[in-house]
């Protein structure tokens, strides 16, 4: 049971890969977490790994099965992909916005029905959202909508998360409500993989870390392990420094150039 | 359908949505009722109620069912479509600026029927060729637009260069055209308008019109979910492109064969789905259906001003014009007041 690259290769140019030969894999109840610089193909590997994007070389395997002779209705039930904002031009409720998680699970003409509404009722009370079904999704907060966003994946009913930036454009607290809800999810059972800006994330709430440049592989396991200041340095290009007591690394930070101060 | 709404309905706001959505639906029928005594001869109940159960003087009975029903029934029907198509567009492309002649219909209709009058084809042979060549131009800028990857951008574009390219045609044929008898036809075909509609126009478009508006409401929630961004439609499983092409094509089906009878009529299909939005919100299951009756509504009232307002005919595209774009100007202003979430 896993959801699992192998050896991965995606160019937008011929020629020009931002993914090659990445190898990776997510196992239910885990959380891995994508790092690596702006343009390292973090949510190029994401829309892979979702089935929205055909690599040119490597497969995506779902628990075995190659994504792409899933239909596109079978991926969807078993792999959910949360974008950063969601681009309903129309001002639907939050209600009608979890409720199109429920896509997959109906027929072409079908219209989603009690039991669905109940699903995605349970979705909106799981990320806390259950006082705001009757709001346009676009009073929402940013926090806000990104939770709606996570809730409609999970009316998907998928065993599989994808979160692309979960944490990005918002305040400590809504990071940390985002956060410690894909943690629960995990502990739930769900196999989830989140691409970041936040080296701590790992070390925070959890779970395993990739680190990748320009499309490499840089490093994959444990974040102790992979979050050496040497490979973040090679990743991002400025020095880092681990913060951590006895038990080991708690966070990473930039080290300042004395010299240059 | 009844039974279905009432499965969804619970909280108050969709109640109200779907008692509007009731209400928009049965607007056309007294309005098309009021047109049947409206007209240069006025006509009391007494004539036209024994009229439409086919008894009465010959000659009004003639006048109610052969003329005026005719027409009233072509008006809700044009209106509807356009309305309809109209919604429809607007969700997939996700421009509230987007109607159904974005992919060249209208331009590749008026081409059409500029063919036929110059070939003297007919009354039929206009309807005919001015749907088959909205339809042909709105294939093409399909066809165009999906030779070069499908995307939404390459769709609008696509429709400008069908657009630009018919009207050039256009242009020609009218140049060709004798000038005193074809190209005021040309002219009048193309400001819009339903004067001598029969039956026998009618019964193509309203068998077209049943298949379009059918099925468009049949895949209401799919337009919902068509109405999100590619990747998340994608992502929630969706065949996207396959979807899209096919509310293309019966957006243009539905464009097509109201304006091989209406001849062009601008505006409704842009304003009407606002105005429905505002009204029922933005779930096609009311959208689709609203904009149905509010766009029937309008067009068969636009009809009776065209027709009686002055002692000759108004052409339909001017009043749409006229009345249009003071209204979508009020309703774009409104909505940028409250800010945000255009719907």
């Amino acid at each position: 049971m896993s959801l699992a690259a192998r050896g991965l290769t995606y160019a937008y140019v011929p020629g020009r890969p931002v993914l090659a030969r990445v190898s990776l894999a997510v196992e239910p109840g885990e959380i891995l977490f994508l790092l690596g610089p702006n343009g390292s193909g973090k949510t190029t590997l994401l829309e892979c790994l979702g089935g929205l994007r055909l690599p040119q070389e490597g497969t995506v395997l779902l628990d075995g099965t190659p994504v792409p002779q899933l239909s596109p209705k079978d991926r969807a039930k078993k792999i959910a992909y949360v974008p950063q904002f969601s681009e309903a031009v129309f001002a639907f409720t939050v209600e009608d916005l979890v409720l199109f998680g429920r896509a997959p699970h109906l027929g072409p003409l079908s219209r989603p029905g009690r039991e669905d509404r109940e699903k995605a009722r349970k979705a909106l009370a799981l990320v806390g959202l259950e006082g705001l079904a009757t709001r346009p999704i676009h009073t929402l907060s940013g926090g806000e909508r990104r939770l709606a966003l996570i809730a409609r994946a999970l009316a998907q009913e998928a065993p599989y998360l994808l979160l692309d930036e979960p944490d990005a454009h918002l305040d400590p607290a809504n990071q940390h409500r985002v956060l410690s809800l894909v943690r629960a999810l995990a502990r739930e059972g769900l196999g989830i993989l989140a691409t970041t800006h936040n080296p701590n994330a790992a070390l925070v709430y959890g779970g395993r870390v990739l680190l990748l440049r320009a499309g490499q592989v840089l490093g994959q396991g444990d974040p102790a392990a992979v979050l050496a200041p040497e490979a973040l340095a090679q990743a991002y290009g400025i020095p880092f420094r681990i913060v951590g007591d006895g038990a080991g690394p708690k966070a990473v930070l930039p080290r300042l150039d004395e010299n240059l101060t | 359908m009844h039974t279905k709404l009432r499965g969804t309905v619970r909280a108050p706001r969709r109640v109200r949505q779907a008692v509007l959505c009731g209400l928009l639906l049965v607007l056309p029928f007294p309005l098309l009722f009021v047109s049947l005594f409206l007209g240069r001869v006025r006509l009391a109940p007494g004539d036209v109620v024994p009229a439409l159960l086919g008894r009465g003087e010959p000659l009004i009975r003639s006048l109610v069912l052969q003329v005026r029903l005719p027409r009233a029934t072509a008006a809700a029907l044009v209106g509807a479509n356009l309305a309809v198509a109209g919604a429809a567009f607007q969700g997939i492309f996700h421009n509230p600026l987007v109607e159904s002649r974005i992919l060249g219909v209208s331009a590749g209709a008026g081409l059409g029927a500029a063919l036929a009058l110059v070939l003297r084809a007919g009354p039929a042979g206009i309807q005919i060729l001015a749907f088959g060549g909205g339809l042909a131009a709105a294939g093409l800028a399909a066809f165009l637009g999906a030779a070069f990857g499908g995307g939404l951008l390459v769709l609008v574009l696509s429709g400008i260069l069908v657009n630009s390219f018919f009207s050039a045609l256009l242009g020609l044929v009218k140049y060709f055209a004798d000038p005193y008898v074809q190209l005021p036809g040309i002219t009048f075909w193309l400001m819009g308008g339903l004067p001598a509609v029969l039956w026998r126009d009618v019964v193509p478009l309203a068998i077209m019109s049943a298949v379009g508006l059918g099925l468009l409401f049949l895949l209401s929630w799919r337009l919902n979910l068509l109405s999100l961004s590619e990747a998340e439609a994608k992502a929630l499983g969706l065949p996207v492109r396959r979807l899209r092409f096919l509310v293309i094509g019966l957006g243009t089906l539905l464009t097509a064969a109201a304006v091989s009878v209406s001849g062009v009529v601008g505006w409704v299909g842009l304003i009407v789905p606002h105005a429905a939005r505002a009204l029922v919100g933005p779930d096609h299951l009311f959208l689709i259906p609203a904009s149905a009756g509010l766009g029937a509504g309008v067009l068969l009232l636009l009809d009776n001003v065209a027709r009686t307002a002055f002692a000759t005919e108004i052409p339909l595209d001017i009043l749409t014009g006229l009345l249009g774009v003071p209204v979508f100007f009020f309703l774009f202003m409104r909505q940028i007041q409250r800010g945000g979430g255009w719907r």
